[in-house]
């Protein structure tokens, strides 16, 4: 009775959050996609604001026309998994502590994020996150859906 | 002499590359993000200096977010 009940609540809230290693980021995989490619990181005050949006835009849109990929550069698990604790992620967030694919991408701000088409370009980079633009980050996700 | 000069070239490459990598990279910056960081604890003091600094020296900025440690923005 308690298994049956258990697996009813388990199927009736889809996990949120899936956190995984970087080299599992296959960015390929998303093509066809409009992807907001999010860099963030727990101890960055921005990105914590910048969460309900980012939820807000993943409830909005449909999701086989869009995505959010988030890659976080905390260099502690710990204070990474305690923030995924207190604030709600809707989207596949990967880890990477090494940083090496932020240096790759060139980030020079956090939090840093692109804006992907369908065919896998970047089209947008927006650095730092501003609640005031969101009206503009938005025109520029709708003109690409 | 001569193990004087190579000597001498190794010591000059050696502090050549030695601050090649100055700075933390901005997802480096958890520590210092800590509002311990802060450079002062009363956020009077903060507003008072920032405003100095405005005025003497037409600077600002640097104090958003988490005391500006985090660079973030």
């Amino acid at each position: 009775m308690k298994n049956s009940l258990l697996l009813i609540v388990l199927l009736a809230f889809p996990l949120q959050a899936e956190v995984y290693n970087i080299n599992q980021l296959k960015l390929d995989n998303y093509l066809g996609k409009v992807v907001y490619l999010d860099f963030w990181a727990s101890w960055c005050k921005p990105c914590n604001q910048s969460f309900p949006w980012m939820n807000e835009l993943v409830a909005r849109y449909p999701a086989e026309s869009f995505t959010v990929v988030t890659i976080n550069l905390d260099q502690e698990t710990e204070e990474m998994h305690s923030f995924l604790a207190k604030v709600s992620a809707d989207f596949d967030i990967y880890h990477d502590p090494s940083g090496h694919i932020a240096e790759q991408f060139g980030i020079e701000v956090m939090p840093t994020s692109y804006l992907i088409d369908t065919d896998g370009k970047v089209v947008k980079k927006h650095l730092g996150f501003y609640t005031i633009q969101i009206g503009q980050y938005e025109k520029e996700i709708e003109s690409l859906l | 002499m001569n193990v004087l000069l190579r000597s001498l070239v190794l010591l000059s490459v050696l502090a050549a590359i030695g601050c090649s990598s100055l700075g933390v990279k901005p997802w480096e910056r958890n520590i210092l993000a800590r509002d311990e960081m802060l450079i002062d604890a009363d956020p009077l003091d903060l507003a008072i200096d920032e405003h100095i600094y405005f005025s003497k020296e037409a600077s600002s900025g640097g104090q958003g977010f988490a005391g500006g440690g985090c660079g973030c923005n």
